[in-house]
């Protein structure tokens, strides 16, 4: 495992907790109700407070003398290697939380195997936020039974977002080159091993809350490749745009 | 202070008398985010502190009130945030849960009740104000991430309750 291997590695994880923070951040003060106003907005803070731990450990990382700021507002959208699922937009409340139910519940999976990681700083990243994400698929797991089976146009609204939806999930377990080399050597984890308890698990949930499980076989990938949907570049401008106006500008 | 933590008893007052930003009654010894601090040659210290939860914004703050604190006392003190091991709401002391109660924040329970409560199985929250159980939960979420919505259908009044961490 090369040094680089491990940084693209991180990017993978530390991106999508990056872009969809944003999503969710784009929420504050447009939330449904002021509950789930304040519930999607403080998950977008524990996620950008993880982001700041990878990206931490990522300027230790690099060669150059990045900033954990650099690294989150003065990449190139190719080099952002989020999954596309996070970077789908807020189109309503079943979409919102339909993406943060899939993201979830792979994200709890995800963390609970890296606890293992023989890399002690994502293994403290992980037992950290671990905590945090329990929370995060308790909140999205309720209200995806509470719209599926609620009223029929919160059911009819949320089966749209499962379909629209499902075709980035197969990405979650897409395993790049770098990731390969990471895993190897006993710091990454093989995300391919979590796919069947993933749709397991999803399948059920679904089906708790009376909802139809897409049989569609095709799926979008490309994010982990840099590879983005038409969405990125729209929010990279909203959130690179005062450090790029103002460069070096703190709080 | 509690078994996990390793202060030097020489500076311990000086930390103790560092409150939490968001909550000012409790003191950041007795929170748990203090994890050890030491005193080295020339009276200089060197503290190590966890967060709450990742994206505590007060965690900046804590680490500058810190610095002053004993800058005050004529010390240099440096301050490392650490993640593990992970902060656990185990290492708050019991004064720090009176007082979170006493200012109105329900004080985390244990990890089985916690979960009944917060998928509102079980009605055992009690409200800080009136001491009353008849409460129902609100919102998972309340003014920061750590606390969960509750409101008691006694008195009437909303209250946030501190989520259990381990
Ligand atoms: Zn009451």
């Amino acid at each position: 495992m090369t040094n680089e291997n491990l940084i693209q590695y991180l990017y993978g994880i530390a991106d999508n907790s990056l872009i969809l923070g944003q999503r969710l951040g784009e929420l504050c003060g447009h939330g449904p109700t002021l509950e789930t106003d304040i519930a999607l907005t403080n998950i977008s803070l524990d996620l950008f407070g993880q982001v700041r731990s990878y990206f931490q450990y990522l300027a230790e990382l690099s060669k150059d003398d990045l900033t954990e700021d650099d690294l989150a507002f003065l990449r190139k959208e190719r080099e952002y290697k989020n999954l596309l699922l996070v970077e789908q937009p807020n189109t309503d409340f079943a979409y919102i939380i339909v993406r943060q139910y899939f993201f979830d519940v792979f994200h709890y999976m995800l963390l609970e195997k890296l606890q293992d990681s023989k890399n002690v700083n994502l293994q403290g990243i992980a037992k950290k936020s671990i905590k945090e994400v329990a929370y995060h698929q308790r909140f999205s797991g309720d209200w995806l039974l509470r719209l599926g089976d609620g009223t029929e146009e919160s059911k009819q609204k949320v089966q749209q977002a499962v379909s629209d939806l499902w075709v980035f999930t197969d990405e979650l377990f897409h395993v790049t080159k770098d990731d390969e080399a990471v895993i190897k050597a006993g710091h990454g984890v093989d995300v391919r091993l979590l796919k069947d308890d993933y749709y397991a698990k999803i399948t059920n949930q679904l089906k708790q809350a009376t909802l139809e499980v897409p049989e569609t076989k095709y799926f979008q990938k490309g994010g982990k490749q840099g590879i983005h949907s038409e969405h990125m570049g729209y929010i990279l401008a909203d959130m690179q745009f005062m450090q790029r106006a103002y460069p070096d500008m703190k709080w | 202070m509690n078994t996990t933590q390793d202060i030097d008893p020489k500076i311990y007052s000086i930390l103790k008398d560092v409150s939490d930003p968001e909550i000012p009654v409790l003191s950041i010894v007795d929170m748990g985010v203090v994890r050890s601090a030491k005193l080295l040659e020339n009276n200089r210290v060197k503290v190590e502190i966890t967060p709450t939860y990742s994206g505590c914004p007060a965690m900046d703050v804590i680490g500058d009130d810190v610095k002053k604190a004993f800058q005050d006392k004529g010390y240099q003190a440096e301050v490392k945030l650490i993640l593990s091991p992970a902060w656990t709401t185990d290492w708050m002391t019991d004064e720090a849960k009176q007082a979170l109660k006493e200012y109105g924040i329900a004080p985390p329970m244990d990890a089985t009740s916690d979960k009944e409560a917060l998928l509102g199985n079980k009605k055992i929250i009690e409200c800080p104000q009136c001491g009353s159980t008849n409460t129902k939960l609100v919102s998972q979420f309340a003014s920061t991430a750590c606390k969960a919505m509750f409101k008691c259908e006694d008195c009437k009044e909303p209250f946030d309750y501190f989520k259990c961490l381990i």
